[in-house]
């Protein structure tokens, strides 16, 4: 790592927790290296705070390889920051200029409460995927790999909607708070296969019934979620979702 | 609880209210494909003639009058809705950012459907206000139609009327823009055999119907249309 010369103003958000009112708080970084990630930024901010006898800043991460979906910060007005395709743990420094003031957020939306400072509760979104997310079949042995043939053009599409991690950008960028690319990524990895065939009206109408009872907004077809997507899920998914929601109310058997 | 049927559940769901936005926007762009098309006859600029002719037709024919209280109702449901999506999205977010950069991720009119139409509204309320409440009164009451064209000539001699309806157009314009091709999206219609031409019908219309409509009182006003 290089040598820190970046000065920084980080003006974050704390919050104790849910139930409490939250403000800004200043803070003043130097030798910052521009080779630090984000998240490595914030633990020396944290390691600063902590040698001070003061609460250090929760936040979000696990791997910080861009996988996990775990960090979830809202980095001067956009979601993961002004970095495409990536999460704000592959943010780096250099992203930014010295004597920047950079405004740390927590995800804002109702549906993901803020549990301490930068750390929203998603289980939103678990519950959206406990609703119909999956495809039921008895465990055993793995099949015979042709066992179901897949046509490579369903494989490639499917897998490219299976790269959604969870993060919450697109509900963080979304004027509307829609957890709709979200949704859409994983009602279409199932439908695109033939294992979720059987299950796939009442996965679509189970999983936006879900969504629409956690709070989340509409869309508004601004695509600024596929815009800020670190894992590049298209918007065409949202149509599809609609098609596959809409298609099923009409046809399937639930009253 | 009130127990819902499948029907009724669809339409009150997220997508559902968007269905509905998206039906009723589309039959009411089709709705400006006539009203265009007809109030353009005062281009032939033969006094009213083409356009009374045309406009006797839409007043008097019972198809297009019966044709007219879906019309009406179109407008409705595209208006409640709005409204009603518009509050539950603003919901959605009790805390709002600090500092956002939206324009990094959508364009300013795609995030700005519910104040372009409450614009669209309020030039509605002076429009249907200028011709077709009183001559709908007034076929309600005498029987007898009113002279639209001289009516617009002289409405359109006032410069601030000219410019109101000039900003409604602005508004119109912007909010097809975006709503022309979500109308599409929200149905499911994103195809890659299809995307180009609705993107370039869309971008079309919203420049060409908004533009005619724009360019009534505007050659009325300059005595090009007399």
């Amino acid at each position: 790592m290089s040598e820190g010369n970046m000065r920084l103003t980080l003006k974050v958000w704390r919050q104790s927790n849910e139930n409490t009112a939250g403000s800004f708080e200043n803070y003043q970084l130097e030798g910052i290296s521009p080779d630090m990630s984000f998240l490595e930024m914030f633990d020396v901010l944290n390691e600063q705070l902590v040698e001070a006898k003061q609460d250090p800043v929760a936040f979000d991460h696990d791997c910080r390889e861009g996988i996990c979906g775990m960090c979830s910060m809202h980095i001067n007005g956009q979601p993961h920051g002004p970095l495409q395709g990536v999460t704000t743990c592959q943010l780096h420094m250099r992203s930014f200029k010295d004597g920047d003031t950079i405004v740390v957020e927590p995800w804002r939306a109702g549906s993901f409460p803020v549990i301490k400072d930068l750390v929203v509760d998603r289980d939103a979104f678990d519950r959206i995927i406990s609703a119909g997310g999956f495809v039921s079949v008895n465990t055993g042995n793995a099949q015979d790999a042709n066992n179901l043939p897949v046509p490579k053009e369903a494989a490639d599409d499917a897998f490219a909607a299976a790269a959604c991690i969870g993060c919450g950008a697109c509900v963080a960028a979304c004027k509307n708070a829609s957890a709709m690319l979200f949704v859409s990524a994983k009602i279409s990895q199932l439908a695109l296969l033939p294992q979720g065939q059987v299950e796939r009206k009442i996965r679509a109408e189970k999983m936006v019934a879900q969504m629409d009872a956690e709070g989340f907004g509409a869309c508004s077809n601004t695509q600024a979620c596929s815009a800020e997507c670190p894992k590049g899920i298209t918007f065409d998914n949202i149509a599809r979702m609609n098609r596959e929601y809409l298609g099923a109310k009409l046809s399937s058997t639930n009253v | 609880m009130i127990v819902m049927s499948w029907f009724t559940q669809t339409l009150t769901s997220s997508i559902g209210k968007k269905l509905i936005m998206s039906l009723t926007g589309l039959f009411l762009i089709s709705f400006l494909v006539i009203h265009a098309t007809i109030n353009a006859m005062i281009f032939y600029n033969d006094g009213g003639e083409t356009f009374s002719h045309w406009g006797h037709f839409m007043g008097t024919n019972p198809i297009v009058r019966t044709l007219e209280i879906g019309l009406v109702l179109g407008f409705l449901f595209h208006i409640y809705d709005g409204l009603m999506l518009t509050k539950n999205n603003r919901e959605a977010r009790p805390v709002k950012y600090a500092s956002r950069n939206a324009n990094a991720n959508s364009t300013w009119y795609s995030r700005s459907m519910g104040l372009l139409g409450t614009l669209i509204l309020i030039f509605l309320v002076v429009h249907t206000s200028h011709f077709w409440i009183p001559n709908r009164a007034n076929q309600f009451s005498t029987g007898e139609e009113l002279d639209l064209y001289n009516m617009m000539l002289e409405i359109f001699q006032n410069p601030w009327v000219v410019l109101l309806y000039v900003a409604g157009c602005f508004s119109l314009f912007w909010h097809l823009l975006h709503g022309f091709k979500s109308a599409f999206q929200t149905l499911g219609l994103y195809h890659i055999k299809y995307n180009g031409l609705i993107s370039f019908v869309g971008v079309a219309f919203s420049i060409v119907v908004p533009l005619l409509f724009a360019l009534m009182p505007i050659a009325m006003y300059m005595g090009w249309v007399h």
